[in-house]
């Protein structure tokens, strides 16, 4: 049988002989499109729609915003010189799941840090993403922990601020906090100005965090504005050594000096006691921070005498040479009793004055109606806060006329029953050596021209109450020792009860308030001794010889010329013709 | 044509060299601006710290102490002064 072969070539492959349906290859067809419309339009969703955000996600991988920090202002005084400045130091930190320190690198870290070993293990142990190790460390101690090169230990820039001055400045300067902030005094007062502005600047950084590349300075860091005070260093050192020798004399609670230029109403020397260091705050109390100058308040007593008799001669109901009876220094006022310290009979006004007479003070006091009184005692500035700018500032207490009773109006004519503070009373003493004319106090450098004060008493009324003042601190007066050589001096002392629980007690604050040279007043200056316990409490023995002390060498540190003979006087005049 | 070409794209290569350098030039300004910055802020710095040395040395307590005990200054009598008057 012979069979026959079938006939098979490549090229007539049934299979592909068959007809293929033409909606096949248009199915293929719109796919293939589908698919490259899906991916134009992913392609336009991520260039077009989402680029900015991909675009910073993508820089922030790599780019870094760093913070330049800017430095904190100075404060000077007025001849510029140093009273807070602010350096760099370094504060040490760890990620404790990162510092897997040796044994060996551990006891290094620690006697860089000044710590012991297992107080620094101790930490480094804490479950916390972030321990401090120590903060605020010296720049080349820093130094030195970052040339170990340690594992999970960073540091960071921190500014801290210093003051030379110590605690001679403390109360007038306050302090900043531990990031830089002022929290107390000028540098609470001042601080938007003193303040700096951190900048911050782009830069590329590898992925260990290196910075490869700077790319652009964002905004420049703004350091802060240096500040000049209207404080004399060499008179704030006077004022202070002063103070604190009489506080150690009189073993006194505390005590307060502010000094004044009667030129320009700017605060020269600002001075308290007790104080503290503003370099080391680890232990300090309410006493030791309180400014007794600005933010405290006390009963005057005799100081407010003169403004009684200025008030009187101003409105012509008396001259210093009208005779007042002081009937043997009692005075009955309703159920009460007014008596002076030294007996006498009949008074001149001045005599009133250089004697501190409470009843003759009360006699021309209540002569005025209670609003009379109140409105001059207000336009003193008494009862209504300085506006230093100063935190924490105290407005005294004056009460308003229409709720005095007599003996109200005739004890607050010898400072009771009326609170105010050292810088108000020290101010109001500018209407005496400034021929009458208030002005406003200053804490910072006064440029150029001060603005004119604002007049309260006649120049005459002002010069003669001067004479009753230069009579009251001379001898016959209550405060001899307030005299210095080479310069006339006036001024009142201040012996007041003080009030505890409501009664007056056998404690005193003794304070005096004076200006000189009594000829052209350059300097006023007010002590204030809280509690003297050393056998006096006398102003004129406890607070003017505080006075006479800072007047003498405030008046030569200033250079001002003396207005008495010295004795006995040299003198050393050029030959006419030289020139100066 | 293939001459104009060869012009432009000339200009093209020259242009984007420019603007390499011009870039480069930049990268290395800004980094010593910023090297110059660190330095006036380190000088500002070290100033301050100067500043501070320099105050506490001329700080009023010690000035009076070494005038007083190391060199035996004190305050001359009233009738030790002279009073030198300006001629008027």
């Amino acid at each position: 049988m012979k069979k026959k072969p079938v006939a098979v070539t490549l090229n007539h492959n049934p299979l592909l002989k068959r007809d293929l349906p033409a909606w096949r290859a248009r199915i293929v067809l719109l796919g293939l499109m589908g698919c490259s419309l899906a991916l134009v339009a992913r392609a336009a969703w991520l260039q077009g729609f989402n680029k900015d955000f991909l675009q910073a996600q993508g820089e922030s991988r790599y780019a870094r915003v760093l913070e330049v920090p800017a430095t904190r202002g100075r404060i000077t005084d007025r001849n510029g010189d140093i009273l807070a400045v602010s350096t760099p130091v370094r504060s040490i930190w760890a990620i404790p799941g990162d510092a897997r320190l040796s044994p060996a690198d551990a006891r290094a870290l620690a006697g860089l840090l000044g710590m012991n070993v297992n107080d620094l293990n101790n930490r480094l142990g804490s479950a916390r993403d972030f321990v401090y190790l120590r903060r605020q460390l010296a720049p080349d101690v820093a130094q030195r922990i970052a040339d170990l090169r340690l594992p999970g230990i960073h540091q960071q820039q921190e500014y801290r601020r210093f003051y030379p001055g110590g605690e001679m400045m403390a109360h007038i300067l306050g302090f900043t906090g531990i990031d830089d902030r002022g929290q107390e005094g000028i540098e609470l007062a001042f601080d938007g100005s003193l303040a700096g502005k951190p900048g911050a600047r782009r830069v590329i950084r590898d992925r260990r965090g290196q910075v490869v590349e700077d790319v652009e300075s964002i905004r420049p860091p703004r350091d802060g504005e240096d500040l000049a005070l209207s404080i004399d260093g060499k008179l704030q050192f006077l004022a202070y050594s002063a103070l604190r020798d009489a506080m150690e004399q009189h073993k006194a609670k505390a005590g307060a000096v502010v000094v004044l230029d009667a030129r320009t109403g700017e605060v020269l020397a600002l001075a308290n006691a007790p104080t503290f260091n503003p370099n080391n705050r680890a232990a300090l109390s309410g006493a030791q921070l309180r400014n007794r100058v600005i933010t405290d308040t006390f009963e005057p007593g005799s100081t407010m005498k003169p403004f009684i008799a200025a008030l009187a001669i101003e409105q012509g109901r008396v001259t210093p040479a009208t005779a007042i009876d002081t009937h043997n220094g009692r005075m009955a006022l309703g159920r009460a009793t007014i008596s002076d310290t030294s007996r006498h009979e009949v008074l001149t006004v001045a005599e009133v004055i250089q004697k501190s007479s409470n009843v003759g003070t009360v006699k021309m006091a209540l002569d005025f109606p209670a609003e009379t009184m109140w409105a001059f005692y207000d336009a003193l500035g008494f009862g209504s806060p300085l506006r230093l700018g100063f935190p924490g500032e105290a407005s005294g207490r004056l009460r308003p006329a229409r709720d005095w009773r007599q003996i109200e109006q005739a004890t607050m004519s010898y400072g009771y029953g009326l609170s105010v503070t050292l810088a108000q009373l020290a101010r109001a003493y500018l209407v005496f050596a400034r021929d009458g004319e208030l002005l406003p106090l200053s804490l910072v450098r006064q440029e150029g021209l001060q603005k004119a004060g604002r007049r309260v008493l006649s120049p005459d009324t002002a010069r003669e109450m001067r004479t009753m003042l230069e009579m009251a601190a001379g001898p016959g007066g209550t405060a001899p020792r307030a005299q210095v050589p080479g310069y006339r001096v006036a001024g009142k002392s201040g012996t007041a009860h003080k009030l505890e629980g409501g009664r007056y007690t056998n404690r005193y604050v003794s304070s005096f308030v004076g200006f000189a040279p009594a000829s052209s007043p350059r300097l006023v200056v007010a002590v204030m001794i809280d509690e003297p316990d050393g056998g006096q409490h006398f102003g004129g023995a406890v607070a003017a010889p505080v006075f006479a002390r800072i007047t003498e060498g405030a008046l030569r540190t200033l250079g001002v010329a003396p207005d008495m003979p010295l004795t006995p006087l040299r003198t050393a005049s050029r030959p006419a013709g030289e020139a100066l | 044509m293939i001459r104009a070409d060869a012009f432009l794209l000339s200009l093209v290569v020259i242009s984007a060299l420019g603007v390499v350098a011009a870039q480069h030039q930049s990268r290395q300004l800004f980094s010593e601006l910023e090297r110059q910055q660190a330095r006036a802020r380190a000088l500002e710095v070290e100033w301050g710290q100067l500043q501070l040395e320099q105050s506490t040395l001329a700080a009023h307590v010690r000035i009076e102490r070494l005038a007083r005990d190391t060199l035996g200054l004190r305050m001359p009598p009233p009738g030790q002064m002279i009073v030198v008057e300006p001629v008027q």
